[in-house]
């Protein structure tokens, strides 16, 4: 394919509020090629062999043994996909990088968190500002596990608030070396790794900058205790103490003051590789609720029987299979656009940053949203097993703990919902994504007489494509009226952005599923996706009730009399089905599938 | 050293097994193909030839395109070159004739097969190929070591094992012990990568006679539940052990 055609088809980061995409454009797990299943059916022995048959030592806070399984992950190459042959790594793509990163995820959060921590913000930091020197000298040592990484960004007062850090870095009056002098903290993979990325402060400056610091006691480097946390028990967490920790002046990370930058685009890939890592952990919980449903009898009858139950497998699995068609459609976005990049004469490490800070929202959308499926997913895991659920003898327990951090590290949800309208609003204003245009049009439309006649909606997701179109008018109505009224003064309006926010990320889930399974329908026939149609359907609908409700959250924050009234009319004219899906329905065939099947089935 | 390893493309052990075709075809659908677990203990044992040794390993199967996967994992873990034999196999003599043929071809001094694959348990293809090349033979292996062109190989026989000493060229049917599970290797990222770039050769079939057919299927009857019988009832005890159980 000529780079011409690809940039053609391939959407801007946030275009997917105003365009419509073909669905043989978008990348699903179904088009994984035989390397990538390979890869795939490698990192899942992996995690059998050595992971999930051990699962009680990480809940034991056997942090020796995350160690040495994360090493083993080194001789395997899992740690080197997504980095460059040069410099030791495998060279590959995006989507086998996020895929890595799903499937080596599920069976405990220690070992994805330190997975995560060392292969993302540990050591992208250095592949993508690097110098060529310091990519030589560091890069191949983490590609291969010999040495581990760790990000040290938070500080006591600066959580959210990045750029407010109080570490400083002293240039030596001999000019050849900076002093560090700060505390970090929630560091993970503080107790055993060999390098710190860390950020500091020269002199005043508006911004930080970063440092790759060698990990050496004796040279004012202290760690405090492994920190007592909810989940993630054997993922070291330690504070980072610098006395003076000297660091000689080459290994400052690209240039003064650029260390905020590297700190947003290192968490920027980081998001979606935590929207992978919690994929996995996902279709675990289900495989193993389901097994427990089916051969837990109660009223003498297995309680997979029971319609209680079969709403929640029905409402797991599909949480999963949207989260899936997400988030391999966005990392093929990626991919691609990274190739057109190298393609135009960039290079590797260019590409790759502007590859991803291209689809940041998506980024954002999925973190928030994966991060909260596997949330509710484990949660009513533990429902379905019942008083065993709760008793740490069983894996729901420890995986409903170990979820529950996704919600807060790699830019808490909040910030990542205010980012994701923020960075759209932004793109908007720049002229990347054309929101005013689309905006005004569905202004007009509102003033405008709707159309009562019902189009033909027999066609396989004719009605679901027509209302998610219909959905991203509600953003549009509603984001466009609210930056109108409050200009740059929206981002102060918290509580709007979030409901916008969520108006946003539930566009795209919906989208991406329904894009996922028609692309599969015409391929594999309607027949053999009858399941993953019923997931799409189902997902909308809940989609749909989530933008009724939060959009009319919003519009009444900010608007009364009769531009209020004419935006609910707009909002429930959007909203509103022609023909009421029956969710019952489609839960029970769902659930049913799912029981017989044993389990999760609709990645393979 | 010049060894082959035969592959038979076969389901992972947890699929669920269905029939078609009236009960005379195994129903493929959703099933999951790996390689043969005593293929690949044989396999394992390869590789360590190869990296102590100095061996060529080159790994051979009989199937359609649909077995590819299953000898490109081969290659992923460490097999030199692999070698597709385009046909699906039918019986046991057909697809030993089919390795045979190849094997005549490539001159190897041993030939690991599995003792029989978990499929459909013929437990014939090492003992054919070995008569059809007129090589030695060693089946139920569990233990190879080979210097210059000594082997020495034990078997597994009931209740024990058996320590023969023979010679190159030779056939086994390999088995657990050959390795141990743990030993089994995971492809790793690079070899999963340089397997793109091995020799998959794609060879047509030799014409040999099918010699039997498939005529029908059957599962095992499907267990009844547990029957709890009440401590003083020993007459419907032994009623039950007697006519249900036919254990007494």
């Amino acid at each position: 394919m000529s780079t011409e055609t690809k940039e053609k088809q391939l959407l801007r980061g946030g275009q997917f509020l105003v365009k419509q995409v073909d669905c043989e454009e978008i990348f699903t797990l179904e088009d994984l090629n035989e390397e990538q299943q390979m890869m795939r059916e490698s990192t899942k022995e992996f995690v059998d062999r050595e992971l999930w048959a051990h699962w009680e030592r990480f809940e034991n806070k056997d942090y020796a043994y995350t160690e040495e399984t994360m090493r083993k992950a080194g001789e395997l190459g899992l740690l080197s996909v997504a980095i460059p042959e040069a410099y030791g790594g495998m060279g590959m793509g995006f989507v086998s990088t996020m895929l890595v990163c799903d499937y080596i995820s599920g069976a405990t959060g220690s070992f994805s968190t330190a997975f995560g921590a060392h292969t993302g913000i540990g050591t992208m930091p250095i592949t993508l500002y690097g110098s060529e020197e310091q990519k030589q000298k560091y890069v191949p040592k983490l590609a291969s596990g010999e040495w581990f990484g760790a990000y040290c960004l938070t500080e006591p007062g600066a959580g959210s608030d990045a750029n407010s850090g109080k570490t400083k870095a002293v240039l030596s009056e001999d000019g050849k070396h900076y002093l560090i002098s700060g505390q970090k903290m929630w560091i993970s993979n503080a107790g055993f790794c060999n390098l710190f990325i860390v950020f500091a402060r020269i002199g005043d400056d508006k911004n930080i900058t970063g440092f790759i610091v060698e990990n050496d006691p004796s040279n004012g480097i202290s760690l405090g205790d492994e920190e007592k946390k909810l989940g993630i028990h054997s993922s070291s967490t330690r504070q980072v103490f610098f006395n003076e920790t000297k660091v000689p002046v080459e290994n400052m990370l690209s240039e003064r003051g650029n260390g905020f930058k590297i700190a947003m685009n290192a968490l920027n890939v980081g998001r979606i590789k935590l929207a992978a890592a919690c994929l996995e952990a996902q279709r675990r919980v289900i495989n193993e609720a389901t097994k427990y449903a089916n051969e837990r009898v109660q009223f003498k009858t297995p309680i997979i029987n029971f319609g209680a139950i079969k709403a929640k497998i029905a409402d797991m699995a599909t949480n999963a299979y949207v989260d899936e068609a997400a988030s391999y459609r966005a990392a093929k976005d990626i991919e691609d656009r990274i190739a057109i990049r190298v393609a135009e004469g960039n290079t590797h490490q260019e590409a790759e940053l502007k590859g991803v800070e291209e689809y940041a929202i998506e980024c954002s959308i999925l973190k928030v949203a994966v991060s909260e499926h596997v949330q509710q997913t484990t949660d009513e895991g533990i429902q379905i097993f019942g008083g065993m659920g709760f008793s740490a003898d069983t894996p729901m327990e420890s995986a409903w703990r170990d979820a529950r951090i996704a919600r807060i590290y790699e830019g808490t949800n909040e910030i990542n919902r205010m980012l994701a309208v923020g960075m759209l609003v932004k793109k908007a204003m720049k002229g990347h994504v054309d929101l005013l245009g689309p905006a005004t049009a569905v202004g007009e439309e509102l003033m405008g007489i709707p159309s009562f006649d019902t189009p033909d909606y027999s066609a396989l997701f004719a009605e679901e494509k027509d209302l998610v179109k219909r959905l991203k008018k509600v953003f549009l109505m509603v984001a466009g009226s609210a930056v109108q009224k409050f200009g740059p003064q929206l981002e102060e309006h918290q509580q709007l952005l979030m409901a916008a926010s969520d108006i946003l990320i539930q566009v795209y889930l919906a989208e991406s599923a329904i894009l996922r399974t028609e692309k599969n329908a015409k391929r594999f026939g309607e027949e053999a996706q009858a399941t993953q149609i019923a997931m799409s359907k189902l997902y909308l609908y809940r989609a749909v009730d989530i933008i009724a409700q939060r959009g009319k959250e919003a519009i009444v924050s900010f608007s009364e009399g009769d531009e209020q009234k004419m935006m609910l009319m707009g909002l429930k004219r959007f909203t509103k089905y022609a023909n009421q899906p029956n969710v019952v329905a489609l839960r029970t065939q769902i659930a049913e599938r799912v029981a017989a099947d044993g389990g999760y089935t609709f990645d393979a | 050293m010049k060894i082959l390893v035969c592959i038979s493309n076969v389901p992972d052990t947890t699929s669920k097994i269905n029939f078609t075709e009236g009960d005379t075809k195994f129903d493929t659908n959703g099933v999951q193909f790996v390689i043969n677990p005593n293929d690949e203990f044989g396999l394992t044992r390869a590789m360590w030839f190869k990296e102590k040794q100095g061996a060529t390993v080159h790994v051979a199967t009989v199937g359609g395109a649909q077995t590819e996967p299953t000898i490109r994992k081969a290659l992923a873990i460490g097999a030199d070159e692999a070698i597709r034999i385009n046909a699906e196999p039918t019986d046991g003599f057909f697809v030993a004739r089919q390795l045979a043929e190849v094997a005549k071809n490539g001159g190897y001094d041993l030939i690991i097969a599995g003792r029989e694959s978990i499929d459909y348990n013929g437990g014939m293809v090492p003992g054919i190929i070995a008569t059809l090349l007129d090589m030695n033979f060693v089946n139920t292996c569990v233990s190879l070591e080979i210097e210059g062109t000594d082997a020495k190989a034990v078997r597994e026989i009931d209740g024990g094992n058996e320590t023969i000493a023979t010679s190159l060229p030779l056939v086994i049917g390999g088995q657990k012990g050959l390795v141990e599970e743990s030993d089994l290797r995971i492809p790793n990222m690079r070899g999963i990568m340089m397997a793109r770039k091995k020799a998959l050769h794609v060879v047509e079939a030799t014409d040999a006679p099918t010699m039997t057919a498939d005529v029908k299927f059957e599962k095992p009857a499907a267990k009844g539940p547990v029957k709890l019988v009440d401590a003083g009832n020993i007459d419907e005890l032994i009623s039950l052990l007697h006519n249900e159980a036919k254990a007494i």
